[in-house]
């Protein structure tokens, strides 16, 4: 058992809390940054597509579990960044002022996809402002769904249902968008989204949005300016995952709107929640359970009866059994696990189940009469 | 030629509320839910989808009269609803409302793909032969114009106006009604008088799955029974926003207002915008008026 003695503010904020920090990041670290080295293809491959999902989850977790906002349409945030970038790569876009079409490299385009996502963020974050709970799901839910009827009637744009093809992206002679180079670029940027997130938490706006998620009206009464924050949630959250839909198009390598629908979002949202929601880390542990789960039922088939293993449907089954599972006996998700385990080694042989006991609640209405 | 447009918009209307009579009694199911419990049930479409085959199975499978096949149908997913408040929602009561509806979604996934490991249910979509034919009927004599409704889009629009009355009167009129209101403005209170709030809520999903069930029934011959007929839910979602949440009448307008401008959407309009035009209806309903046409103004109490 380690004890911290905190002597100053800026100790209260640190990010490595404790040297621990420093061993087991490092290792972790090391560990990532060598995988492509030993790993075979098609495992870089997953690796590559685990960092986008997880940046995608980081997107939404800021919203969903750290300022309280649950968001039932980031699919469409998604789309927006993948088609973005894809449109930018492409065949060149023709500007206002210039003879030539413009294709963009992906330094501009990259960016430019989670700046389009965000606008689009805003779009819908600001009418929606006034909304809570299950209202702004729904809304959000309707966004997603019009954006994704767009996404495949906008022709001239995204070429609707045949499909939008992804030009690979080169830096001078290397193919950035494909094997180790592409893992480096999305490790690259989770890298990077998971420290501008911690940054952000404990930053007044990451304060304040935290402040919203437990209670609205204090956070209000505390001076929090709930529009601005909430907005920048939501700006935030969809640039983030825009980002990671930019990077998912040249994963892709062949965008159709059928990528982008309600599914998509709702898979969003259990990774969320399945991760563990309100950390960071749920986020990834999230995109591995999204990503390991469809691996690990393929490789289970092969030592179940036929019967059994022939079955369509099976895997949105246990799916939707883990989920329910999940939040009935961990609502804390697979994080929430994980720090039970520790505090167990790290209290032992003195652990008591009641540390993590869940207080009996009773609902009151939001209505008011 | 002027007429003819109008008796054409007309038609439109008449194929808009019959669909809109689906959306809403969908949309009664989830303002069930919602008015008791204030949990917003994702997996409603499922459960409409769920009583459309065990109504097939008893109809086309075992050969049972359509009515009694039907009314079995109805019973058991009453039952059935009661089970699933039992086994997945009693364990997550009082949780944050989010953590409920993440619930429904994972019940929906598992729903829908139970329903296509049944032998004989499949993934394959099925049909239920009904007493109404789908002919159209004339309304009006033939010297005045063409107007007509088939037996089916009727049967939709009477089954409709008799749930909506049956359940005014029960959440109105009745001991167990008034409990279910109670028991959604404040457990605690409801508790402390005497009301069983946990079988209270049981009961209310039983109802709720009962009325799914009818939906699923009466859409059968439009839509054919298959494991995906349950996204239509989410188009009851417009339709219960549109109403007012926790409204039983705003249910019935929203939906046929939806269904009406979905289907004026899909003929006056560019394809596409019939996908559409719910949606953006409830977008423009959720910024204007969230609490909905009918809906009780919302706040909280710190």
């Amino acid at each position: 058992m380690r004890f911290l003695f905190k002597t100053d503010y800026d100790q209260d904020i640190r990010l490595a809390k404790h040297s621990g920090y420093y061993w087991s990041y490092g290792i972790l670290l090391v560990v990532v940054f060598g995988a492509p080295f030993l790993l075979e293809g098609y495992y870089i491959g997953q690796m590559t597509q685990l960092y986008i999902m997880a940046i995608a989850g980081v997107g939404l977790m800021l919203l969903a579990g750290y300022t309280g906002l649950v968001s039932l349409g980031h699919a469409a945030f998604f789309g927006i960044g993948a088609y973005t970038e894809a449109v930018l790569t492409g065949n060149g876009v023709p500007l206002p002022f210039l003879d030539e079409p413009v294709v963009f490299s992906f330094f501009l385009s990259i960016p430019l996809a989670a700046v389009f996502a965000a606008i689009a963020g805003v779009v819908i974050g600001v009418p929606v402002l006034r909304l809570t709970g299950i209202y702004l799901a729904i809304a959000t839910f309707a966004f997603a769904i019009v954006i994704e009827e767009v996404l495949s009637r906008w022709e001239s744009v995204t070429n609707g249902y045949s499909g939008l093809i992804v030009e690979p992206l080169y830096l001078g002679d290397v193919e950035l968008s494909d094997g180790s180079a592409f893992y480096f670029l999305c490790l690259g940027v989770l890298l990077v989204v998971i420290l501008m997130s911690l940054n952000l938490l404990r930053s007044p706006t990451g304060r304040a949005m935290m402040a919203i998620r437990d209670s609205e009206i204090s956070a209000q009464s505390m001076g929090v300016n709930l529009a601005r924050t909430k907005t920048t949630a939501f700006a935030l959250s969809a640039g983030i995952t825009g980002l990671a839909g930019a990077l998912f198009a040249h994963k892709l390598g062949f965008l159709s709107p059928e990528s982008f629908t309600v599914l998509q979002s709702i898979e969003l949202l259990i990774l969320v929640v399945v991760g563990g929601i309100g950390s960071i880390h749920g986020a990834i542990f999230g995109a591995i359970f999204v990503l390991a789960l469809p691996q690990g039922l393929a490789i289970l088939k092969d030592y179940l009866p036929v019967e059994i293993a022939e079955t369509p449907g099976m895997e949105p089954f246990i799916f939707g059994l883990i989920l329910v599972l999940v939040i009935i006996f961990e609502p804390y998700g697979i994080y929430g696990r994980w720090l039970k385990v520790k505090h167990y080694f790290q209290m032992f042989p003195v652990y008591k189940k009641a540390t993590f006991k869940r207080q009996k609640a009773y609902m009151k209405s939001e209505r008011l009469k | 030629m002027r007429e003819a447009t109008l008796f054409e918009f007309l038609q439109l209307v008449i194929g808009g509320v019959s669909i809109g009579c689906i959306y809403a009694l969908v949309a009664l199911g989830f303002v069930l839910i919602y008015k008791a419990t204030e949990v917003v049930n994702f997996a409603q479409g499922e459960l409409m989808m769920l009583g459309a085959f065990l109504a097939y199975t008893f109809i086309s499978i075992l050969g049972w009269n359509y009515w009694v096949g039907a009314g079995a149908a109805i019973v058991c997913m009453f039952f059935a609803g009661n089970l699933i408040d039992r086994i997945f929602l009693r364990p997550v009561l009082g949780q944050p409302q989010f953590s409920i509806v993440m619930v429904t979604i994972g019940f929906g996934y598992m729903a829908r793909s139970a329903a296509g490991m049944v032998p004989g249910w499949g993934t394959e979509t099925h049909a239920i032969s009904t007493p109404f034919s789908s002919e159209g009927m004339q309304l009006l004599p033939e010297t005045m114009g063409s107007l007509v409704i088939s037996q089916t889009d009727l049967s939709v629009i009477v089954a409709t106006i008799i749930f909506c009355a049956a359940l005014y009167a029960f959440f109105t009129h009745t001991r167990l009604g008034v409990a279910m209101q109670a028991s959604s403005q404040n457990q605690l209170a409801s508790y402390y008088m005497g009301i069983p709030v946990k079988s209270v809520f049981s009961m209310i999903w039983g109802i709720s799955a009962a009325v799914a069930a009818a939906a699923g029934i009466l859409l059968a011959p439009t839509t054919l029974i298959d494991t995906s007929m349950g996204f239509i839910g989410l188009k009851a979602f417009p339709a219960a926003v549109l109403g007012g949440f926790g409204s039983i009448p705003g249910a019935v307008v929203g939906g046929l207002i939806i269904g009406i401008i979905e289907t004026l959407a899909g003929f006056y309009l560019p394809p596409g915008f019939k996908n559409v035009a719910a949606y953006v209806v409830l977008l423009i309903v959720l910024v204007v008026r969230p609490q909905g046409l009918f809906g009780q103004k919302t706040g909280k109490r710190v």
